[in-house]
């Protein structure tokens, strides 16, 4: 811009072309700074008083701190809020694939023609234009761990998503993240055909396991895209999502894990409370289902404290807004952390389980989780506390775009 | 002998203090929420035999030298809740012969001991509008409880004026009841067609009981159906109506208006497009505060503005958990969710006890603190909107039946292994329990 003293003609043109293609990177992606009378960016130590969040045009957080220390760069827009959190991030759900009007057309989280298809890819069938998903970034949550239905005994795989973009490509930040694996009564396929029980489950799972251990040593052997999956688990590339509630399946999924040297993620764990020490001792994290589920069938012994007594005993925990057959459709993964805030878990702790520790339970604590230096910029913002049924969620950033302003 | 006599007139005396010189208890120092008057800083709650004898502070109430008083300081007193549309108690309705079957009553099917039933207990929930599902036009007869402790059903049974037990009849429209095969309906015209039938048949029945008068000879043979339509004519029974869309909220409307029958609103989904022809029709509606659209096509355009938007057309609006669908234990939640859109904070307590409480037709009774009614209500550690508050008692005929405090409750509050299970049977002895759950 110093070039500017040169008056010629050419350079001049120079320049205005320049400062048109910078107007056009400000409408994608505009500098951004947040403030907020209480900043919890989830790194080390106490939330930030009078913070500011300032966000480049490259989508990515500049700059965190205490607004007497951090400057606002000139021609940044500033928003302001009484409570900024990261972004929230649900850890388990099916929305995209699983849309609001629950009809035929809509419901693509379950494919009902076998009991184990790793083979199915989330983003094939992610729709990133779903309303669940506006839905939910109109309170916060702008990253999900979306995929295949806990109601088969390995239903497909997972994906990672920001809440916004027009393609599946924009919105992907992990395409496959994890293989879904259910053990309990939601595997049987029913109707006399196998899986029938939980012992055939894992029969049936051990097989496969054992198969794809032989998979790619003969290069003639032709490609098999559920063995290439499995192989992948089995090279610790991918771990398993098991989807087990009662305590005795808790246990099957560690066996397993063991037996195979996988890695592997829990979720749901409702009876997770009943083997703690099991659970801490094998390293593994819980994606524990949503505080407000209904207690019932395997679900009888599941517990609102869940999440804090995992936490106590020094396991890392996720909450998530999980898979609902009616209504509500999907369940707001905020409003769960608020339950579980009322019942034993800390304020920090809370936020934490849709914040910076769900990041890290799905391997995105690189990108998003906190709000620090370099990450990107994925805001919430509230009018008070965000647990509270009372406030509202009154604005929402990803990748430094303001994706939602409306006051939920 | 003597000895004999003497242990059975102290017995006898015994009983007498129970029953009618029970002490009265003073909860002091709470801030009283009573729904109808102003809230009270540092108040008084003068409960003695399963009522309310006073309400206030130390300005407008005395208590008397025999009182027992119980500081209740830093917490908050309000009524019981009231849930007008409730699945608790495992209750199952009609079958699936026919889709309209208003001789069913759910009286019949319920398990007084179901964990559902403690679990609502523990979410501040004191009566109760029990029912049957949606799966039908008329899935039969629905039962007011209260949630005393009881061994069986009768415990929790509400008498009405004219000795019959409190209940109403759930209607239901829209997608639920259609099937794609008779003898249910396959569309919305032709479920009005059905239920505006068996209504002109109940009509008739009560006409022909009517013109017999004293002469017996000349009564219709009992029918069960027609004599709990007659029921729903006579408006002794109110309808349930279970209907989300907006064209259905109007539809059951104008039954109501062609058969006169007295009728609340239930679900309504879409009560903000219609709140004024609602209002209107001086329909009451109970609202289920679901947090995210669809689940079923009805449901897409579901709003948690619904509160706000009855109040605002003057609309009679109260709340109901649908449990299953909603948590008992979180039922207070619903009125948080409905101040956050719009909703006043005054209203949306109305609407979880007074609002119910004259759905129910059992407003002299219940729904607000006031001397005179039942002594049902229950202890907050705070503001009933906030998701930190707990309900630490609930108390139904001035009887505690949750307390937070003791294991076994706090357990069916927060859950864990054996949380769901049915009431153990447990005798008290001479703890004041052992009379029975109140009247």
């Amino acid at each position: 811009m110093k070039n500017e003293k040169r008056k010629t003609k050419s350079s001049i043109l120079f320049i205005l072309t320049l400062f048109t293609i910078h107007c056009s990177l400000f409408t994608v992606s505009a500098q951004i700074a947040v403030r907020g009378e209480t900043v919890w960016t989830m790194a080390a130590g106490e939330p930030i008083t009078n913070g500011v969040v300032v966000i480049g045009a490259n989508g990515k957080i500049e700059a965190v701190g205490a607004a007497a220390q951090v400057r606002i760069p000139n021609g940044y827009r500033t928003l302001s809020a009484k409570v900024v959190t990261p972004g929230l991030i649900d850890a388990r759900s099916v929305v995209g694939l699983a849309g609001y009007l629950a009809q035929p057309h809509d419901q693509m989280q379950i494919e009902t023609s076998g009991p184990i298809q790793p083979d199915l890819r989330a983003f094939d069938s992610y729709n990133p234009e779903e309303k669940l998903i506006e839905w939910l970034r109109s309170f916060g949550v702008t990253t999900i761990h979306t995929g295949h239905a806990p109601a088969a005994l390995v239903s497909g795989q997972t994906m990672i998503a920001k809440t916004t973009g027009k393609t599946v490509d924009d919105a992907a930040v992990v395409p496959t993240a994890m293989i879904a694996v259910t053990i309990g009564d939601a595997a049987n396929a029913g109707q006399g055909r196998s899986p029938g029980t939980r012992a055939k489950q894992v029969a049936m799972l051990r097989a496969e396991l054992i198969k794809a251990q032989n998979y790619g040593t003969r290069p003639d052997a032709p490609r098999d895209l559920k063995q290439e999956m499995f192989k992948k688990v089995l090279n610790r590339e991918i771990p398993l999502l098991v989807t087990a509630h009662r305590a005795q399946d808790i246990m099957t999924a560690l066996r397993i894990a063991k037996e195979f040297n996988l890695r592997i993620v829990l979720d749901g764990a409702s009876e997770a409370h009943m083997v703690t020490g099991e659970i801490k001792a094998s390293g593994f994290p819980v994606i524990v289902h949503p505080t407000m589920y209904r207690a019932g069938g395997e679900l009888e012994n599941l517990s609102m404290e869940t999440a804090s007594k995992l936490k106590a005993a020094g396991i890392p925990v996720a909450l998530q807004g999980g898979y609902e057959n009616y209504v509500p459709k999907t369940r707001i993964v905020l409003f769960e952390a608020a339950i579980a805030a009322a019942n034993g878990l800390s304020m920090r702790d809370a936020l934490a389980t849709v914040t910076i520790d769900a990041a890290r339970i799905l391997g995105i604590d690189n990108r998003v989780g906190s709000l620090a230096a370099g990450k990107d910029g994925d805001v919430a913002m509230y009018d008070g506390d965000p647990f509270e049924y009372t406030t509202h969620c009154t604005g929402t950033i990803i990748n430094g775009r303001v994706v939602s302003e409306v006051v939920r | 002998m003597k000895i004999k006599l003497i242990c059975l007139s102290s017995l006898l005396l015994l009983v007498c203090s129970v029953f009618g010189q029970e002490r009265p208890t003073a909860f002091i120092n709470a801030r009283v929420i009573p729904i109808v008057g102003q809230p009270i800083e540092q108040g008084i709650l003068i409960v003695r035999n399963g009522k309310i004898t006073a309400v206030g502070d130390a300005r407008t109430v005395r208590l008397s030298s025999d009182v027992q008083t119980v500081d209740l300081k830093g917490k908050v007193i309000m009524p019981g809740l009231v849930d007008t549309h409730s699945h608790i108690g495992e209750g199952s309705g009609a079958d699936g012969t026919n889709p309209i079957q208003p001789d069913v009553r759910i009286l019949d099917a319920l398990n007084a001991r179901a964990g559902s039933i403690q679990r609502a207990q523990s979410g501040g929930i004191t009566t109760v509008n029990v029912m049957p599902g949606s799966g039908h036009l008329n899935s039969g007869q629905t039962l007011y409880l209260k949630l005393r402790d009881g061994r069986i059903i009768d415990d929790l049974l509400i008498m009405t004026d004219d000795g019959r037990i409190a209940g109403g009849m759930k209607f239901a429209n829209g997608t639920n009841p259609l099937r794609t095969s008779g003898p249910f309906p396959g569309t919305r015209a032709k479920s009005a067609a059905l239920v505006r039938e068996q209504l002109v048949k109940a009509q008739e029945y009560r006409e022909k009981i009517r013109k017999a008068g004293n002469d017996k000879s000349k009564l219709p043979a009992r029918d069960l159906n027609m004599e709990a339509l007659a029921e729903v004519l006579d408006g002794k029974r109110v309808v349930h109506f279970h209907t989300h869309r907006h064209d259905d909220i109007l539809t059951a409307l104008r039954l109501q208006k062609e058969f006169g029958f007295r009728i609340v609103l239930q679900h309504v989904s879409e009560a903000w497009k219609v709140a004024d022809e609602i209002a209107k029709a001086k329909a009451p509606a109970s609202i289920i505060m679901i947090e995210a659209p669809g689940g079923k096509l009805e449901a897409m355009d579901v709003s948690m503005t619904n509160g706000a938007a009855l109040e605002k057309s003057g609309a009679l609006a109260g709340f109901h958990t649908d449990d299953y669908i909603t948590d008992s234990r979180l039922f207070l939640r619903s009125a948080g969710l409905a101040v956050r859109n719009g909703m006043s904070r005054d209203k949306a307590l109305y609407g979880m006890t007074m609002a119910g409480a004259i759905m129910l037709d059992l407003d002299k009774r219940v729904g607000s603190l006031e001397a005179g009614k039942d002594a049902d209500f229950i202890v907050l550690s705070g503001d009933p909107l906030s998701v930190y508050t707990k309900v630490l008692q609930t108390f139904v005929d001035g009887k505690k039946v949750f307390d937070r405090s003791d294991p076994k409750d706090y357990l069916i509050a927060v859950g864990g292994a054996g949380a769901t299970s049915d009431r153990d049977t447990h005798v008290h002895c001479f703890d004041g329990d052992m009379f029975g759950g109140g009247n």
